[in-house]
């Protein structure tokens, strides 16, 4: 399966043209799903099966070179015998690979820990001058794994979506994108070279594009779609230029010579700063980071399977697997390893404080999650930027799951509920959703990174990258990140608050009266909440489940060691981890500190004890903001959005609008015009000149005098054309004897 | 050698073929007549392939007596054609083609 993984994507890819060619020719459309359901499932069992196959060629790569250093230890010998073994290692190794691996199946690392290299399958895409563009898949075990979480959260999305867009008037059309969008990320997330990444980048752009516009009715949909594309637009010019100049910098797109030269330090430092600089600008517009991140909570205007999918799981973590694929550059390109503060980390960080604080003041239960997952990414982005590699997949994986589940949480009270996403029309849900309030709640605790929940596990080890830091430590990131961690716990609080205690407060809408179009198959007229089908609660279960346990993926050392399994620690390091690049690059792993855990699971605690006091027993300083001028600015700060989008719209947009606008209008009359009309006028007077003077007289003269001639002349040759034979005969010889009498003559 | 004979021989059968071609309306005759031209020219060829002591000139005469059945055979049927569609061989009537 490694060598084939094309399937994966593919599936997908026809389920998309089957039910565009086809959806609309099922009776009423609806039967659509199973096509998307059936294909996706598919490529979900194949991940899985990539992933298993994944970790047991690591885990022979491993075996192979215990192997080789075992005898090496028993004969203890010269040199020469070291490495005639150590080949063989090799050997063993590879013996049961594709012929599309580069190298061996083992190589050891600086750190003597072995790993296996990726399985590279290529074609040639094409050529131009000379030089041979590959496309294909790469499979290592950070694509396995993401493959893993894109095709699981696809599949539950898929299910979910059966229910919930039941009856929709654009069904097939729902289906067909999300079957698109599924096969543009799992393409995106095998690509084997960047240009191959820039196509699957764009792609899942337009996916998101359609699918946040669904309802395009409204106008306020089809706004936010155009404010997605055209944000992600800016940060796609950066894409370009980055990819662009590593292609200049290393001769190749091929990902894994870039890698490996970057590693090996071949590529000057300056380029790599430049190539890093464009590259996080186009993380900053598809993962949402400040201070491109204006767009993302503005895409909560799509169906709520979609973000759950796109804006929540998958694609927006794109720019975090851009930035984990080609960590060398952004590596080398920040220097990493040797400063204690870096473009990526500070970027990362301060996102991650800033959309905190804006999730407490919404009123909007999906834009309180859009925040909170601007700030997860955030947090990816800082972990990635102190060079916590690990760190950031880890919470990359664990936050897809419990955000996915949040957000299929808030879409099943919305579905139920009178289809209002606003928290102040909710509250009291938690005995008529029992199943719905216990998978939110198990997710919001994930996500608070309370223990043993997954979020705590891939918290914890990002606040520990931040202390270590590779050869200094990053404090400031440190204190971003314990920040963030009490701040989420607080407003997750707050969200479960509002939607599932105290009193209802909503009024149940019926047939075409919510603010969610999707309603109109409703079928029973609700008389109170009530609890979602099937369809919805399965997902959310498994969803659940899933933030429960996902932190097994990645336990530290000493807590297994408690129970006596050695074995199970770190796993995630270990198979996801590409070493043949990142072991040249010499990362460091931070060792488990227990300080840091109990900080960071008190800062959590703490956030969520406090909100609590504030909303259930009505402590703290309640009705502050009206009472404390500079506690309302802060407020009015925040509901604005610290004014981006004002900045955005009225500000640059409108200076392009107005003054450049006007100017460039008065220019354009009076200068670039009348130019234009001047020389206009003085070609048509110089036109009538032409005319009446060498048109008529001299040209159409010629053109006359040369028909009549040919007139006057034929009417004369007629007479000789007499159709008699011999005639021409006598003519001929005639002819030819004048002309041999001249001939005689004149020789 | 009488070449000058001979050429003088080549050059009367021409000018009698064309006169031929030129006077005479029967179309038959005009076919003929292109015959004595052909064999003026055969004449010719020999004639100076004697001279010079080349065979070429022989043969060439050889190709154009082959040549020359093959264009009668033609003529002959075009000629034939035209009777029928017109109960006449008379060329000077033959003039749909005057401007």
């Amino acid at each position: 399966m490694l060598e084939n993984a094309y399937l994966v994507p593919l599936l997908p890819a026809i389920s998309f043209v089957v039910i565009l060619l086809f959806g609309k020719r099922v009776k009423g459309g609806s039967a659509v799903h199973w096509v998307g359901i059936t294909a996706v499932g598919v490529s979900f069992v194949l991940s899985l099966v990539i992933a298993v196959q994944w970790i047991s060629r690591t885990d022979d790569a491993a075996s192979a070179a215990d192997h080789g250093t075992e005898e090496v230890h028993v004969e203890d010998e010269g040199h020469s015998e070291e490495t005639d073994t150590h080949e063989e290692g090799l050997g063993f190794g590879s013996s049961d690979l594709g012929s599309g691996t580069l190298l061996g199946a083992a190589e050891e690392d600086d750190h003597g820990s072995v790993v296996a290299d990726p399985v590279i399958e290529q074609i040639t895409w094409l050529q131009i001058g000379g030089v041979e563009h590959k496309a294909g898949t790469y499979v290592d075990g950070l694509s396995a794994i993401l493959l893993v979480v894109v095709s699981t959260v696809a599949l539950l999305v898929h299910i979910y979506s059966s229910e919930y867009v039941r009856g929709d008037r654009r069904y097939v059309h729902y289906y067909a994108f999300l079957s698109l969008f599924t096969a543009s990320m799992l393409f995106f997330v095998l690509s084997s070279s960047i240009l191959q990444m820039i196509v699957g980048w764009e792609l899942v752009g337009v996916c998101s594009f359609a699918l946040i516009g669904h309802w395009w009715e409204d106008g306020a949909n089809s706004n936010a779609a155009l404010k997605a594309f055209l944000t992600n637009r800016v940060g796609d010019i950066g894409l370009l230029i980055g990819m662009v100049t590593l292609f200049f910098a290393t001769g190749t797109f091929d990902i894994f010579t870039i890698n490996d030269m970057i590693a090996h330090g071949l590529v000057r430092h300056f380029l790599l700063v430049v190539a890093a600089t464009c590259l996080v600008a186009a993380a900053m517009s598809k993962s949402g980071q400040f201070p491109l991140h204006t767009w993302l909570p503005d895409a909560m205007a799509g169906p709520t399977p979609v973000s759950a999918l796109i804006h929540a799981a998958t694609m927006v973590v794109a720019g975090v697997y851009m930035i984990a694929r080609l960590y060398p550059v952004f590596y080398e390109g920040f220097a990493i390893k040797t400063s204690s503060i870096n473009l990526l980390a500070l970027v990362g960080g301060f996102t991650a404080l800033m959309a905190a604080a804006l999730a407490f003041v919404q009123w909007d239960i999906k834009k309180v999650l859009a925040y909170s997952t601007v700030s997860q990414l955030g947090y990816m982005v800082m972990a990635l930027g102190v060079g916590a590699w690990t760190a950031a997949v880890f919470h990359l994986f664990t936050h897809a799951l419990f955000k996915a589940g949040l957000f299929l949480g808030a879409g099943s009270v919305s579905h139920s509920a009178g289809h209002t996403f606003d928290i102040r029309e909710m509250g009291g849900l938690k005995k008529h959703m029992p199943t719905t309030y216990r998978t939110f709640v198990i997710c919001s605790l994930a996500l608070a990174g309370i223990f043993p929940f997954a979020g705590f596990w891939s918290k914890d080890e990002i606040l520990l990258g931040s202390l270590e830091g590779q050869q200094n430590g990053y404090p400031l990131m440190l204190i971003f990140g314990c920040a963030v961690a009490a701040m989420t716990a607080a407003y997750m609080t707050r969200v479960i608050w509002y939607t599932f205690h105290g009193e209802f407060r909503g009024e149940l809408h019926h047939h075409g009266g919510g603010h969610d179009p999707v309603e109109t198959h409703t079928e029973e007229h609700h008389a109170e909440p009530h609890e979602s089908p099937k369809a919805i609660t399965i997902p959310l279960i498994i969803l659940a489940a899933g933030a429960v346990l996902a932190g097994l993926a990645n336990l530290p050392g000493p807590v297994v060691e408690v129970f006596g399994a050695d074995g199970f620690a770190h796993r995630l390091q270990t198979y996801a981890e590409p070493s043949n690049f990142l072991g040249p690059l010499g990362i460091i792993h931070p060792d488990p500190s227990l300080v840091m855990a109990l900080v960071g699971l008190a800062l959590a605690v703490g956030g969520a004890v406090v909100t609590y006091l504030f909303f259930w027993k009505n402590m703290g300083p309640h009705g502050l903001t009206e009472r404390n001028v500079l506690a309302r600015k802060g407020r009015t700060l925040l509901e604005n959005k610290y004014y981006l989008d004002h900045l955005y719209e009225n500000v640059i947009v409108a200076f392009v609008k107005w003054p450049l606008a006007k100017a460039a209008y008065w220019f354009n009359q009076n200068v670039l015009d009348k130019i234009v009309d001047t020389a206009g006028e003085s070609a048509r007077d110089g036109g009538q000149w032409v005319y009446t003077h060498i048109d008529q007289a001299v040209v159409d003269g010629a053109v006359n005098g040369a028909g009549t001639a040919a007139g006057a002349s034929g009417e004369g040759l007629r007479v000789i054309q007499s159709g008699k034979v011999q005639g021409y005969g006598a003519l001929l010889f005639g002819a030819t004897a004048v002309l041999a009498i001249i001939f005689m003559i004149v020789i | 050698m009488l070449v000058n004979q001979f050429l003088l021989l080549g050059a009367f059968l021409f000018c009698t073929g064309v006169y031929g071609v030129l006077a005479r309306r029967n179309a038959v005759m005009v076919l003929m007549s292109i015959e004595l031209m052909l064999n003026a020219v055969n004449i010719n060829l020999l004639t100076f392939g004697y001279l010079h002591n080349a065979v070429s000139g022989q043969v060439f005469a050889l190709f154009i007596i082959a040549v020359a059945a093959a264009e009668v055979a033609v003529g002959l049927a075009i000629i034939l054609l035209i009777y029928r569609n017109r109960a006449s061989i008379n060329v000077d009537e033959l003039d749909l083609m005057r401007g």
